[in-house]
């Protein structure tokens, strides 16, 4: 049987960690292919429970990422978000989820080699931890 | 602070006060808890005629709704609203107050130093009677009576934190604080001596005291439902009924996510689930039903218990918001209900903040 491999959820902004995905892709670098790529207007469109709902239908983890802080095309959505990820992370503690298998980053649509950077970094960190609980006990 | 010394009981104070300000017109209607003398049976009430006030019992230690909650649409249509709440749905008001879900501009709020509620059951098993005078001995002497709401016994925040009243009551008597232009407006011409005074710092102390003990063994025995186990353990026996999220003062979503066709499953959804686990607990998504509240919510959570005392099988689930939302809130610094002035959390932010998120 081939090695579990982590599925990762990476939900994208659309103005800049998604263009910086594209350039990854069009400069050729490389990164594990274990993300699932959803393309959001603004990482302000992210609700905390699409994060959870994603752990609980089965993803290993996930990423969030937005512009940087100051670069939001809607001005302010990141800061907002910030804010949402902020007030999530005592939670998923409160749930036992692991911190790692929730990550947020601010990647430009410049930054392809750190989109791979960062890609790579979640998905050996969620590697370690191996496959998520689902929210959900096992029967 | 000015006061007005109060001669008989608080209750009937304040119970003369309502139909004053009745009677003068200087308010339209009167929302107070309500008792009917013969039956013992008690509501909340919104009372425009000054002879239903003889039923009016404005400190009956029962929550049978968040009168905060209740008062949101009302205080909107422009009457002028006496409203007699506890403190905790004073916060409760405000929080929805900055949802655009209430407005003060019509409202005078009274409040009082708060001993805490019985839980509906001692109402309906018709305990009440007995309970209620034992209550009004052991507050004044700031004692814990027994049997409140877990959360009640809990509570650190029962001095009214934004009222234009509120009462306090010692052993040595009770006070009508005015904490507003308002407050003296509307009391003027009523009867009763004028004082400088603030409520007994020491009554409070002694009451914080227990309150704090309380608090800290409450959360402790919360401890052991955190982590998946613990959640899975404490919700399995959810039914899903969102009895909680309906008399939540917080939650006012007439459209709940959880009630919308994004949670209304279908075949594909269990086939998909049961084709990747085996197995599904049904109904789905009562714990996915609770974190998703407490993310959305929980910071703004005023503890007053009515989400437990509702659960049909007993789940603590005030008791969960509280402590969350106690961490969650304290992230910001909020406190929920303190001042309508101040913003919810995640309707602001802070350019130089959160720096390790991202
Ligand atoms: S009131 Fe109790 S049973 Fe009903 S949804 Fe809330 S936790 Fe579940
Ligand atoms: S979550 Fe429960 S305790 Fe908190 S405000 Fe809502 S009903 Fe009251
Ligand atoms: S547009 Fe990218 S975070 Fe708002």
């Amino acid at each position: 049987m081939s090695e579990w491999q982590p599925r990762i959820l990476a939900i994208l902004c659309n103005w800049c960690s998604y263009a910086g995905a594209d350039l990854a892709g069009v400069s050729r670098i490389q990164y594990p292919p274990s993300i699932r790529v959803i393309r959001v207007p603004c990482s302000g469109r992210v609700d905390q429970l699409f994060i959870l709902k994603s752990l609980q239908s089965g993803f290993d983890g996930v990423l969030v990422s937005g512009c940087h802080p100051g670069d939001c095309h809607y001005i302010s959505g990141n800061y907002v978000a910030r804010r949402k990820f902020a007030l999530l992370k005592p939670l998923l503690e409160f749930i036992g989820i692991e911190p790692d298998r929730v990550q947020f980053s601010w990647i430009s649509a410049g930054e392809g080699e750190r989109f791979a950077e960062v890609i790579t970094k979640i998905t050996e960190d969620v590697r370690k931890l191996g496959p998520s609980k689902r929210l959900v006990k096992k029967t | 602070m000015n006061s007005i010394v109060m001669k008989q009981d608080a209750s009937t104070a304040i119970r003369e006060l309502l139909a004053y300000l009745l009677s003068s017109s200087r308010v339209d209607a009167v929302l107070t808890m309500r008792q009917v003398p013969e039956t013992g049976s008690c509501d909340l009430g919104l009372i425009t005629d000054p002879s239903g006030m003889v039923e009016a019992e404005p400190f009956l230690p029962v929550m049978t709704a968040n009168a905060g909650q209740a008062l949101s649409s009302i205080s909107m249509s422009g009457k002028r609203i006496a409203a007699v709440l506890k403190p905790c749905e004073l916060r409760g008001f405000t929080e929805r107050v900055k949802r655009e879900q209430g407005s003060f501009d019509n409202l005078l709020t009274i409040s009082s130093i708060c001993g805490g509620v019985f839980p509906l059951e001692k109402v309906i098993s018709g305990d009440l009677e007995k309970l209620v005078p034992r209550y009004i001995e052991k507050t004044a002497r700031a004692e814990a009576p027994r049997g409140l709401r877990e959360t009640c016994k809990a509570c650190e925040e029962f001095v009214p934190m934004n009222a234009d009243i509120s009462v306090s009551v010692t052993e040595h008597g009770s006070l009508m604080h005015l904490h507003s232009d308002r407050a003296e407006e509307y009391t003027e011409g009523f009867e009763g001596e004028r004082i400088e005074a603030r409520a007994d710092q020491s009554h409070i102390d002694r009451m914080m005291k227990s309150r704090s003990a309380a608090k800290g063994k409450l959360f402790q025995s919360l401890e052991k439902s955190s982590g998946l186990d613990g959640l899975v353990d404490l919700f399995g026996k959810c039914v899903g009924c969102h009895g909680c999220s309906r008399v939540c003062p917080i939650c006012y979503c007439q459209h709940c996510d959880f009630e919308s066709i994004n949670f209304d499953y279908n075949q594909p959804y269990f086939q998909e689930s049961l084709e990747a686990r085996g197995a599904l607990r049904l109904p789905p998504d009562t714990i996915l039903f609770q974190l998703g509240r407490l993310t959305h919510m929980s910071f703004s959570c005023v503890g007053c218990g009515m989400c437990s005392d509702v659960c049909p099988v007993s789940i603590p689930v005030a008791g969960i918001f509280k402590k969350t939302g106690e961490r969650t809130a304290g992230l910001f610094d909020y406190v929920p209900g303190r001042d309508s002035e101040e913003p919810i959390p995640v309707m602001v932010f802070k350019e130089e903040e959160l720096g390790d998120i991202g």
